[in-house]
């Protein structure tokens, strides 16, 4: 490491942002958006104000799009995925957050990560891969910069807990599920970017049991266990998790994929494997969520993989999914969050249907072949 | 930032290079030069991210509705749809993205080093800085001269050009550095501004370090979203006392960075084996010297056009740069 000691341009990109060059990014969500999130929030108060003034029967029923995950509440079934939304900071500027499903953060450690070296991206096929290597400033920092950003969110908010250890889970868990405003942890036992597969909890039902267990036990919050295709048996892991106390499964992290780049005789990306994600992976999060609500019926998924439309989310509650997840597609679109719930709500009312939850009985396969594919893993 | 549906108002070639001018009040009216665009790409592709391209040129409201200029070259399904699009089309551009060069306050005497269309930031950078009084003074470099970015306007912008091709078609023979220390010295350039290949900035930045001349550079590296979200385009800093350092993202904390903070080994490995430097005067200098002219043969990655995978760009057409 080598530094000069003249800095005329000091920009001091550690410490705090500069001041020039218009970087003025709102530091606090919109108030209109807040009053538009309470509003949406609680399904029951809709049903309650129809019923001062009574509908007529001739008149379909409007559709509501707020779901309730045994008691984990979002105001719709479309939340911004982790590690593509950052805490909402960035996007508000952009999207009005008050129009989100939710919002799961970035995974959060214990410790300060600095993450893998570049390149940590290629775009693939309908898709991409990543290798951040979980890049994070740790959860005290975490707290110090978007703690106050999550408390006062017009949406529900979800953190996104990582660690490389069972304490490391429960340190960040215990810091984090206090903060006003956050409904659940999602537990990310499945990231493919780390340095050994057995730190990939999620691909062995031993150890996710152990550390859904320990997260659940010690932290009275809601825990949804983030689960990985890349497994022997996805519901294998799934039913451990729940036994272990799991309040319900998120479902799935990116594929792990590799690129080369045959110019050069290279991997595309500079960690060499990485996690695929985009529609290229949305026929495996359908097949997982099937295979899991069929297995675990009852049991709250919040499905991910894919969705860009719609219909991918449809798609995927259909499947089984209570509500799903939009990741990739906030890179292209910082709105996909928001749209998409727009576009259930057109598709539930166009099929006369009341709620997504509705969407979850309507997927009729026999019987007997339902049973073999949810049994073939 | 903003989002907004923007109007292709006209396309043309530059040399190899494309251009794109769109109808962006908006946009433009808050650009400054270093920062950048995304442009979205068509639905219903096997390519979806949007892709980022730093700013060409600004023109704020006047008596037309302020537009935007862009430049690139085809390196990729995105930028060859691009390359396709037509007068009128409706593209959905956010922006302006990053932050941006700055102004050197008491320095006066301002040395632009651009590399292939990593020029072309540049130009917006000259024509503020002389609105704002510097003196500008220019080196733009590439592998051959249909890959020099608009010579005839940069010898317009700059009271002092250098031009340097590999091939020696153009200009002198050689690289942007090896023309560096003496248009420094004939220019009493007191600032470097730079926009090129990331091998090309870490040679322009060890040797303004060496010259003792701040150097601002515009960096380039794989982003997916160019919000600050999806933390892909990371690059290593330095702390102020050199004691420490992180990732930031080239996309919010960049993609200008003093070019002394950038770790440049962390982040493009070891530099490749340097030539005998030829300013023996300044010791100082000889880590981060020039090359010698004809000296020993220089490594295909420093200055002027990348190699594969990384393409040269103020902000290369970064998703498919891997081509």
């Amino acid at each position: 490491m080598r530094t000069s000691g003249f800095d005329p341009f000091d920009d001091d990109v550690l410490g705090p942002a500069p001041g020039g060059n218009g970087a003025t990014r709102a530091d606090g969500p919109e108030s209109a958006g807040a009053e538009g999130a309470e509003r949406d929030a609680d399904p029951d108060r809709r049903e309650g104000a129809r019923t001062e003034e009574p509908v007529e029967p001739v008149e379909p029923v409007e559709p509501t799009l707020g779901v309730d995950l045994n008691g984990v509440r979002f105001p719709t079934p479309v939340i911004a995925a982790s590690g593509c939304f950052n805490s909402g900071r960035e996007m508000a500027e952009l999207v009005d957050l008050s129009r989100l499903g939710g919002i799961v953060t970035k995974s959060v450690t214990l410790a300060p990560t600095k993450g893998l070296p570049t390149p940590r991206m290629a775009e693939t096929d309908s898709g991409m891969l990543n290798a951040i290597g979980l890049q994070n400033p740790g959860v005290e920092e975490f707290l110090a910069k978007d703690g106050g950003f999550i408390a006062r969110a017009p949406v529900p908010v979800v953190v996104s807990v990582a660690g490389r250890s069972i304490d490391e889970y429960l340190q960040v868990a215990t810091l984090v599920r206090n903060l006003p405003n956050v409904v659940a942890i999602e537990a990310n036992i499945s990231c493919p970017n780390v340095e050994r597969r057995n730190l990939v909890f999620a691909c062995y039902p031993d150890l996710a049991a152990e550390v859904i267990g320990a997260v659940s036990r010690l932290t009275a919050i809601p825990v949804f266990a983030k689960l990985t295709a890349d497994t022997t048996s996805i519901v294998e892991v799934a039913e451990a998790c729940v036994r272990a106390g799991a309040h319900g499964l998120s479902l799935i992290n990116t594929v792990l994929g590799m690129a080369i780049d045959v110019d050069s005789a290279r991997p595309k990306l500079g960690a060499v494997t990485g996690g695929l994600s985009g529609p290229a992976i949305r026929p495996i999060a359908v097949r997982c969520i099937w295979q899991v609500s069929r297995a675990l019926p009852g049991v709250p998924i919040l499905g991910i993989g894919g969705v860009t439309r719609p219909r991918d989310a449809v798609e995927l509650m259909m499947a089984g999914a209570w509500a799903v997840q939009v990741g990739t597609a906030n890179f292209f679109d910082p709105s996909a969050t928001a749209t998409i719930a727009d576009g259930v709500l057109e598709f539930l009312r166009d099929r006369g249907l009341a709620s997504p939850a509705e969407l979850r009985d309507l997927v009729q396969a026999p019987r007997e072949l339902a049973a073999v594919a949810a049994d073939r893993w | 930032m903003i989002r907004s549906r923007c109007e292709v108002l006209s396309v043309k070639r530059t040399g190899v290079y494309h251009s794109l001018t769109l109808v962006a009040p908006d946009i433009a009216d808050r650009a400054r030069p270093g920062q950048f665009v995304e442009v979205a790409m068509p639905g219903g592709r096997t390519f979806m991210l949007n892709r980022p391209f730093s700013i060409h040129q600004a023109s704020r409201r006047g008596g037309f509705a302020g537009t935007l200029e862009v430049v690139f070259d085809v390196v990729g399904p995105g930028t060859e749809w691009l390359a396709e699009v037509e007068q009128h089309q409706q593209l959905d551009v956010i922006g302006p993205l990053g932050r941006s060069f700055q102004y050197p306050k008491g320095l006066r005497s301002c040395l632009l080093v651009g590399g292939g269309y990593g020029a072309a930031p540049l130009h917006f950078l000259a024509e503020e800085l002389r609105a704002h009084d510097k003196d500008v003074s220019m080196i733009i470099g590439a592998r051959s001269h249909e890959r020099v970015f608009k010579p005839i306007e940069s010898k317009r912008l700059a009271t002092s050009l250098a031009i340097t091709t590999e091939d020696g078609s153009l200009g002198e023979r050689g690289r942007v550095t090896d023309v560096l220390p003496q248009m420094i010295a004939r220019n009493h350039a007191e600032v470097v501004y730079a926009c090129g290949p990331n091998p090309m900035l870490r040679a322009v930045a060890e040797l303004c370090a060496g010259f003792k001349i701040p150097c601002q550079v515009a960096v380039e590296e794989m982003m997916a979203c160019g919000l600050g979200v999806c933390w892909t385009c990371a690059v290593p800093l330095l702390s102020a006392d050199g004691g420490s350092w992180w990732n930031v993202r080239a996309c919010v904390e960049g993609p200008v960075f003093n070019g002394a903070r950038v770790w440049w080994e962390q982040w493009l490995g070891p530099k490749p084996v340097e030539p005998v430097p030829v300013d023996a005067e300044d010791t100082d200098a000889g880590e981060a010297g020039p090359d010698a002219p004809g000296g020993a043969e220089r490594t295909s990655a420093e200055g002027g056009e990348p190699e594969a995978p990384r393409q040269s760009a103020p902000r290369r057409d970064v998703a498919e740069a891997s081509r």
